[in-house]
């Protein structure tokens, strides 16, 4: 299984990304913005946490723009598989791929603590190593967490069954306690908290460690 | 050419910094301000010299980047 990591300028947990793809059991590649194809082979693209081109304009509206950006995209339209992260989920939405925006938090402060998080649906390689219903602890760190979409596309985010986790004790005004969202097709999840901060026994949990081994798991035997 | 874009968020859309804002003029003592909404201008310089391709083009832009139509609104002046 073949994990590409993006590198914006500004990417501050693509290590972290890398690690826990690694201890996964994925092979990894490190690829930078302005490169404009994927290495051959990948299964997985992951969009890291950080401040990508300083949140410019619009936190991920830059990096959305931005070359690799568009092989992302490619590579999601023909069925692959792209999980972003914190600032991750936010070049998501900006690029399209998936749908509402995350805004400033409602109290205006950064926010950098472990939450409390309950995993909507075990029904994507994502999550399916959880129980639907499970509240996991893993951390946010984010100053526009604030999900918003309106409110026919909330509708269909619930009808479709594609809310992968809302937050337990919803710290930044999100609406509908929304933490993460799938895709149509289950294969996109973008997401504010960080379970690559959580993966490993020296982090104090490791609850975050089943998303990254469930995914390399189901993509390794597919 | 010169164009002045308008982005604004949506009505409807929550601006928590215009709610800061509105707040921090309520201590100094500015009473009955009622709403206050945040945006932001973007001053662009054009080569083009043509009116309507200019504001067709800065459309486009705001359509592409400048703007996200999800929850912002945005208004384009050509001079």
């Amino acid at each position: 299984m073949h994990a590409a990591v993006i590198v914006f300028p500004g990417s501050n947990c693509d290590r972290d990304m890398k690690v826990a793809f690694e201890n996964a059991g994925a092979k990894v590649s490190m690829v930078w913005h302005k490169d404009t194809e994927m290495p051959a082979g990948v299964d997985v693209i992951g969009i890291p946490g950080g401040f990508s081109f300083g949140d410019y304009l619009r936190c991920g509206a830059i990096a959305a723009n931005s070359p690799i950006c568009r092989s992302v995209v490619t590579h999601a339209e023909k069925g692959g598989y792209v999980l972003g992260i914190c600032n991750g989920f936010q070049v998501l939405t900006e690029t399209g791929l998936l749908p509402g925006v995350l805004l400033r938090n409602a109290r205006l402060k950064y926010i950098c603590k472990a939450i409390d998080l309950k995993v909507e649906t075990a029904d994507s390689a994502y999550t399916s190593g959880y129980a639907q219903g499970e509240v996991i602890t893993i951390p946010i760190a984010h100053h526009d967490g604030n999900y918003f979409a309106d409110d026919a596309t909330l509708a269909q985010l619930k009808a479709e069954d594609r809310v992968a986790f809302r937050y337990v004790d919803n710290p930044n005004g999100a609406r509908d306690d929304i933490a993460g969202i799938l895709s149509a097709n289950r294969r996109v999840l973008g997401m504010m908290p960080h379970p690559e901060r959580m993966a490993d026994p020296v982090h104090g949990n490791t609850e975050g460690r089943k998303l990254f081994e469930s995914l390399v798991g189901q993509l390794a035997t597919a | 050419m010169k164009a002045r874009v308008h982005v604004m968020l949506k009505n409807g859309v929550l601006d928590p910094q215009g709610e800061a804002v509105r707040h921090a003029l309520g201590s100094l003592g500015f009473d009955g301000v009622e709403g206050v909404r945040q945006g932001k201008v973007i001053e662009l310089d054009l080569a083009e010299t043509d009116k309507a391709k200019a504001e067709a083009t800065v459309t486009e832009m705001c359509e592409k980047l400048l703007a996200n139509t999800v929850i912002e609104s945005y208004s384009v002046e050509i001079s």
